[in-house]
């Protein structure tokens, strides 16, 4: 980091504040404890803009910016609530929650998952999207870990961390639209693959139930995250 | 003031939402204070009466059966409640929808039966292609998540209703409970 790092000012929800430059609208929002929801974004890897749920309003920008990729600039007015925003979020849950099957009642994540907990805090009662009930697969060839495409959002942060920070790059993304799916090396079976080193990252990252430990049942997968934002400050420091 | 009329309605779920109403305990005296529950499984009567003031109903409609109750039980009540994840969004009973009834009917009737295998026609009611949140059926006023929702979620729930408020659910129940 430069000392010299250009600050930019800007006001988020009323609120004056700064950040660096090359900071998002979301980090210097978390930064000041203002609450934007987001299933893609994690801190420690990279920003794909996916989810579309960290959507904020900018003063005199018609369309709506996902605040995960949004750089802060000079004098932008932010408003990360509203009315239009919480209706939008909503929607894009709801879609998420019928695009697979998702039984909370029966996921080993129950309780400790983000959708489910991101559904509550947006007072979403029941679906008003008619349920794809799609047929997928569990791949639960791995020796420790399973990955259940039914509960998966494609948010990618599977793909990102085993990339970026394990170095493996075993996860990717095949097709396109309805029809894309996380996949381990060339579409083979997870306990199959030559690349995996089974570090578990990805399963510790995934908000969702969809990859989780070997013989966890019913609401008994708690993920560990904190281990992201370390290494990856530490990586920084010895850099 | 006369005694609002409440019913219950079991369709396919796991009575798991009844056994949370029941777990109100001393509760329920305060209940059948201001309601009389006119028709549930926890009740004698076989006819679902007309001019009913609440029904609670718990579970998916996943039968020919469900599907010609809950058509009844709308017709006749001022408000619907979804209670339970089963009717909230088919949940449990729903997982049987990315498989197709033809496969759930050979699990049940062919492939484990060794007398007499074949889907049945008589006493077992028709299964429908998918099973499905009420709501895709029929009208919903209140939507009540939780497999189950808590005791204190019902009462809640049934007593803000009775009194003529609008619950609010999302800060005490969810889905999946």
């Amino acid at each position: 980091m430069s000392l010299t790092a250009a600050v930019k000012t800007l006001r988020i929800d009323g609120r004056d504040l700064s950040g660096r430059q090359e900071e998002t609208i979301l980090d210097v929002a978390r930064q000041h404890g203002i609450f934007i929801p987001r299933l893609c974004e994690m801190e420690g890897l990279s920003d794909v803009g996916a989810c579309r749920l960290c959507l904020v309003e900018v003063k005199g920008q018609n369309r709506l910016l996902p605040a995960c990729v949004t750089a802060v600039e000079e004098g932008m007015e932010v408003t990360t609530n509203s009315d239009r925003l919480q209706k939008y979020r909503r929607m894009i849950l709801e879609l998420l929650f019928t695009e697979r099957n998702h039984v909370c009642a029966v996921c080993v994540s129950n309780g400790h998952c983000e959708m489910q907990m991101l559904a509550q805090g947006l007072d979403i009662t029941h679906v008003h999207f008619p349920y794809r009930y799609p047929k997928v697969e569990v791949d639960a060839s791995h020796d420790r870990f399973v990955i259940d495409h039914n509960r998966c959002i494609l948010c990618t942060r599977c793909v990102r961390v085993c990339d970026e920070i394990e170095g493996a790059h075993t996860w990717d993304v095949l097709g396109r639209g309805i029809d894309a799916k996380v996949i381990t090396d060339l579409n083979e079976p997870w306990g199959l693959s030559e690349t995996c080193t089974s570090c578990g990252k990805c399963v510790h990252v995934c908000p969702t139930g969809a990859l989780f430990e070997k013989g966890r049942s019913v609401a008994e997968m708690l993920k560990r995250r904190q281990f992201l934002p370390y290494l990856t400050l530490m990586r920084e420091e010895n850099e | 003031m006369s005694k609002k009329r409440l019913a219950t309605v079991w369709l396919d779920g796991c009575s798991g939402c009844h056994m949370s109403l029941l777990d109100m305990d001393e509760r329920l005296l305060a209940l059948a204070g201001i309601a009389d529950l006119v028709y549930s499984p926890l009740v004698d009567t076989k006819e679902f009466p007309e001019n009913v003031d609440l029904t609670l109903v718990e579970g998916a409609v996943s039968s020919e059966e469900d599907l010609h109750k809950i058509q009844i039980v709308r017709e006749r009540t001022k408000t619907l409640v979804s209670l339970g994840d089963c009717a909230v969004t088919s949940n449990v009973p729903g997982m049987r929808n990315p498989f197709g009834r033809k496969a759930v009917y050979d699990r049940a009737y062919r492939e484990n039966v060794t007398f007499d295998p074949g889907i049945p026609t008589q006493d077992v009611p028709a299964l429908l292609p998918y099973s499905r949140p009420v709501h895709e059926i029929v009208t919903v006023d209140v939507f009540v998540p939780g497999c189950p929702p808590s005791a204190d979620t019902i009462f809640y729930v049934v007593t803000e209703l009775l009194e003529g408020r609008q619950p609010d659910v999302s800060p005490r129940t969810r889905f999946g409970s």
